[in-house]
């Protein structure tokens, strides 16, 4: 008998309750998939008479826990997760116990919706797909999902995810005003020269410092670069040795710009197709346009581009002109970066570590990741980080200011602290420390870090 | 003499002025005289006696002289105390004039020092002091108009060819050598000469007996502060009609030295005359009848170590024009028109320059151009998207010079000259006084806030905005609050409010407590509008009035007390404004933190938990009672014991 010491995922499955016939993503004969489905639907129905207008969000059972999601109207999406076990002996008897408490509820949420919006950024909303003009129908959504899920389910780190992925953050650039004005000029510019370009984002080390998205796209967005995009294309850039620069001879000005997505050389111009296709906008008016990523250095320019305008300029003519329009430029605009960059460098101390989340402009910044890419190099235990969403849970419920103090068995103090819709959190591993000297150290770190927003 | 407009098109840069001076016709009897120092105009009718007419921009006299024979020349002193006059080539005479009593007719006179030598001419310098410029040198001296004698100051010897004076500079260019190639400038400072150095035209093979260089070719000016030589070259060696004619231009650096600094391509050739209006050198050309338009102060091309200008705006020709004379109609035909005023039609100069960034940085560089310039930017805004991307350069060319402004200002202000004006050479500094200065409420009053309503897209405005504040910034000049406000209300009005929000993470818009409260009555539209507020309140460091009072209209009233004392404000605060606020919020537990929290406070003030001003707290006493201690509110428990005494 072995022990199970991860999480897993058990089922995925997305249902219309309307629709006579359930689809599935799930590979298991149809007959596991109609009783799972009958299951979900009738605790989700079950709880409605409960609380109306309050859809069920989880329902936990002894082996697994199960999310539920309705992200559009009549449309469920359902991901059951296997809680992990060990097997234990007490009188002779051997038995399995379960680590419910190694399961986040709100973090398996969190991933949940992050599958539908990460789907609905590239494949659109069911609806528009149901509804569209020429081809819309429920087989077509039926494929678009399969076609997207059967991967993205694949890449589904169920085991590294944490409160940042509830966050749903950006992280951005601290810069100076005038740093940061040259930057937004620049991008300013880039509009008002290319008509087609309808909003831009300005990305640097994976940081962001000028976004023309709104942020519930911007996260999105944000999210694929960041764990997806670019992760891949740095891979990329190692497998083909050293910096490409895009000059025929050292003698001419020589810049680092380079398509992310779109042709690979602006020599053997391939075709936009491989600039993906994203659908933005859902609160107001919704638009799907290309995204076109730009790299210089360690800038990163998204360009969103309405292909409707196209019509007229042959592709290969905007990748060209984008390129040597934002080529030179951006590799100046990136050194004056880079030297601000350098003077803001601030070494994080090595007791304490924090996490703040901004849940108005989404920012986050956290010492205990020390990159924001899904690995498992966090600076900090899985048990503090679940203690970390179990006090946002409850700040959460806080109205306007508040503090919680939780000691681990393992000496860790973790502090949340909620004050003007900021949480912050501190972890301290100190052995024989009491709650006057956490709350003077915590005091300490908020006048460092937090000095110039008002979080008292 | 009388001009009359032939044309009224509009597409001449150039025209007459519509005030010349006017005097007397040139006849067998009457001579004319210009004098350059004075802008007077001398008409000397001669017979019996002489008759005299002066003319001048302000003045306009006449008196009458004895007949001494022809007069070669004739000028005022500065102060017009003394009348010049020279009849023959060895001495000038002088007569004393006053402007009420007219000449005194007592004449005395002076020959020049040199034996054999002859004058070339005279020019009046500083006060009543005269140089002589002879074919053997120069003589500086000095006219005593009440003893009627003359004194030598100084002299110098040198083989004079011909020479030009400056009356701005005080500069005197003398031809030497015998071809006229080496130049000698002088200064003439009171009672005093200085040499200059030395430069020599470079010239081709010269024709024997012939000067390569001609008093013609030669103006002498003072372009932007700067005294300036401006020589025509006719293409060396080469033949007149083929080559193409060049102006160089020489600039004088502290009094000392001389230097070749400019060349301006002139692309003709033939006969050429030169005007200087405005600090610009207007070159006519006679053959072709055109004139073309330098400023050097514009960016040319640098060989190194002379740069190299061409004509700013396409060549024209002058507003037609048609003089009338008795005799004899002077019209564009004869195309001399340098002895006339000549103006510049800005107006029209604006249309014929076509790229946009040397535009505004000429009419920066012109007089009286400020409403032009504004015009010029506010149709440049009308062209937007596209012109977004000459309005870097422009803004940072009207920012540089309005940073110069500023130091200048604060420099005066401190009454001490700033280390960095030693530093720099003078000529730069020198140089932004000839320029136009756009400050941000001009920019802000004619340009950003006044664009056309819906010709032009807020999100356009937005950029238009953020380039001049970049701009201003890269100049270290300090953002006016009005232009903050106008990017807030620009963003709102689009409702970009997370554009809005990373402008003030990342402070662009600078803290004040006007725009917190902007962003408090945002807060409606923009829940975030809230936090940034409290931010910028908080980092003001002294708005705790304010952060109070906006915590306690949120009903945030533990957060307010926290804040209090985290700011060491606990033993000012109003203790009624909390106790009120509390009661309000009909929340028990509350109202008891917040009234023990008081009790303390009255306990480390006044060493007593009661509520000093007792009656003034009688509402917060009483429900703290009715609330915790079960007694009911007093005032209606007297009442009904004395309805009970009553009814008893």
């Amino acid at each position: 008998m072995t022990s199970k010491t991860e999480v897993t995922l058990e089922h995925f499955y997305i249902f219309n309750g309307t629709y006579a016939k359930k689809e599935g993503e799930a590979k298991k004969d149809l007959d596991v998939q109609i009783k799972n489905i009958g299951l979900s639907e009738a605790i989700i129905k079950f709880a409605q008479s409960f609380n109306p207008g309050q859809p069920c969000d989880y329902c936990h059972t002894h082996k697994t826990r199960q999310i539920y999601y309705q992200p559009e109207p009549n449309f469920w999406m359902v991901m059951i997760v296997g809680v992990p076990y060990i097997w234990k002996e007490k009188d002779g008897n051997k038995y399995t116990e379960y680590q419910y408490d190694e399961v986040s509820s709100s973090v398996c949420q969190a991933l949940l919706k992050q599958a539908y919006v990460m789907f609905r950024l590239f494949m659109g909303s069911f609806d528009t797909i149901i509804n569209e003009p020429e081809c819309g129908s429920i087989t077509l959504l039926k494929h678009k999902l399969e076609h997207f899920y059967s991967r993205y389910l694949m890449s589904l780190k169920l085991n590294n995810s944490d409160i940042l992925d509830v966050f749903q953050g950006l992280q951005f650039l601290p810069l100076d005003k005038i740093t940061f004005l040259r930057v937004q000029c620049f991008m300013n510019l880039v509009e008002a020269m290319f008509s087609q370009v309808k909003y831009t984002a300005f990305l640097y080390n994976d940081q962001v410092v000028w976004s023309g998205l709104e942020p519930e796209d911007m996260q999105v967005v944000y999210n694929y670069l960041v764990s997806t995009l670019l992760p891949a294309h740095l891979e990329k850039e190692l497998h083909e040795g050293s910096m490409p620069r895009n000059s025929p001879s050292p003698f001419t000005t020589t810049h680092y710009g380079k398509f992310v997505t779109g042709p690979s050389s602006i020599n053997e111009p391939s075709l936009i197709g491989k600039s993906p296709k994203v659908f933005i906008n859902y609160s107001t008016k919704p638009v799907s346009l290309y995204l076109v990523v730009y790299r210089a250095l360690s800038a990163t320019i998204c360009l969103f581009v309405d292909i409707n305008i196209l019509k007229d300029i042959k592709l290969e003519c905007l990748f060209y002109s984008l390129d040597s329009f934002l080529g030179p430029q951006l590799t100046t605009l990136v050194n004056s970066v880079a030297e601000q960059c350098t003077k803001h460098v601030t070494v994080s101390s090595e007791s304490c570590k924090y996490l703040y989340f901004n849940k108005l402009n989404l920012a986050y910044k956290s010492t205990i990741h020390p990159d924001n890419r899904r690995c498992s190099n966090v600076l900090t235990t899985p048990e503090v980080l679940r203690v970390i969403t179990d006090i946002y849970n409850d700040t959460n419920k806080l109205k306007e200011a508040g503090e919680i103090i939780i000691k681990t068995m393992s000496d860790y103090w973790v502090v949340g602290k909620l004050s003007n819709l900021r949480e912050f959190f501190v972890v301290i591993q100190q052995k024989s420390a009491s709650i006057m000297e956490i709350e003077e150290d915590v005091k300490k770190l908020c006048e460092k870090e937090l000095k110039s927003i008002f979080f008292h | 003499m009388e001009t009359t407009d032939q044309d009224t098109r509009d597409d001449y840069y150039l025209e007459l002025s519509s005030d010349p001076i006017r005097f007397e016709s040139v006849s067998c009897q009457t001579n004319v005289f210009f004098d350059d120092s004075k802008q007077q105009v001398f008409a000397v009718r001669s017979g019996g006696i002489t008759g005299v007419l002066v003319k001048g921009p302000n003045q306009n006299l006449s008196f009458r002289m004895e007949d001494k024979g022809p007069v070669i020349s004739i000028k005022f002193s500065p102060n017009m105390n003394i009348l010049a006059v020279q009849h023959n080539n060895s001495s000038v005479e002088f007569i004393n004039y006053s402007s009420i009593t007219g000449l005194d007719n007592i004449e005395y006179s002076q020959s020049c020092k040199g034996k054999n030598a002859t004058i070339l001419g005279f020019v009046w310098t500083h006060g009543n002091e005269i140089l002589f410029v002879t074919d053997y040198g120069v003589e500086l001296f000095q006219v005593n108009s009440e003893k009627h004698n003359v004194r030598l100051l100084k002299c110098l010897s040198l083989g004079v060819n011909w020479f030009v004076f400056c009356p701005q500079s005080y500069l005197v260019l003398l031809s030497s050598g015998t071809i006229g190639n080496q130049m000698q400038t002088l200064h003439i400072t009171p009672g005093n000469l200085h040499k200059l150095t030395k430069f020599e035209v470079e010239v081709g093979a010269a024709k024997p007996g012939k000067l390569a260089v001609y008093e013609r070719d030669i103006a002498l000016t003072v372009l932007y502060g700067t005294p300036c030589i401006i020589l025509l070259r006719h293409q060396p060696g080469t033949n007149r009609s083929t080559g193409a004619a060049s102006v160089h231009v020489y600039t004088v650096h502290k009094m000392t030295t001389i230097k070749r600094s400019h060349v301006l391509k002139l692309d003709v050739s033939g006969k050429f005359a030169i005007n200087v209006v405005d600090n610009l050198i207007i070159v006519h050309h006679q053959t072709t009848k055109t004139s073309m338009i330098f400023d050097i102060m514009l960016p040319g091309v640098s060989d190194g170590t002379v740069m190299h200008h061409t004509s700013v705006a396409p060549v024209k020709s002058i507003k037609p024009y048609s003089l009338k004379v008795p005799g004899t109609t002077l019209s564009n035909e004869m195309y001399q028109p340098c002895q006339l005023y000549i103006e510049l039609k800005l107006e029209s100069l604006v249309k014929l320059i076509t790229d946009k960034v040397l535009l505004v940085e000429f009419l920066m560089q012109r007089t009286n151009t400020k409403y032009i310039l504004i015009h010029i930017l506010q149709n440049f805004m009308m062209q937007l998207p596209i012109s977004l991307m000459d309005m870097p350069i422009i803004f940072n060319k009207l920012n540089s010079v309005y940073r110069n402004y500023l130091e200048n200002k604060i420099q005066n202000q401190m009454g001490t000259p700033l280390q960095s004006n030693t530093k720099s050479p003078n000529t730069v500094i020198e140089n932004y006084k000839y320029k136009l200065v756009l400050d941000q409420s001009d920019v802000y009053s004619y340009i950003l806030s006044k664009f056309p309503e819906n010709t032009i897209e807020p999100k356009m405005i937005v950029w238009v905005l953020l380039e001049y504040i970049r701009s201003l910034t890269e100049h270290s000049i300090p953002v006016e609050h009005y232009l903050h406000e106008l990017v807030i209300t620009t963003l709102v009005q689009r409702k970009a409010y997370y554009q809005l929000h990373q402008l003030l993470q990342y402070h662009v818009v600078a803290d004040s407590k006007p725009l917190a409260c902007l962003l408090l009555s945002l807060e409606n539209l923009y829940p975030a509008a809230h936090q940034l507020a409290l931010d910028m309140l908080k980092r003001l460091g002294n708005a705790h009035e304010e952060i109070i009072e906006v915590l306690l209209s949120k009903g945030y009233i533990l957060p307010a007390l926290r804040y209090i004392r985290s700011v060491g404000m606990v033993d000012q605060i109003s203790d009624r404004k909390f106790l009120e606020a509390a009661k309000a919020t009909e929340d028990a537990t509350l109202f008891y933190s917040v009234f023990k929290f008081f009790k303390q406070r009255n306990l480390y003030l006044y060493n007593a938990t009661s509520f000093t001003k007792g009656e003034r707290y009688q509402p917060y006493i009483q429900h703290y009672k009715y609330l915790f201690e079960g007694t009911d509110n007093t005032c209606n428990s007297d009442t009904n014991s004395n309805v009970t005494t009553i009814s008893s």
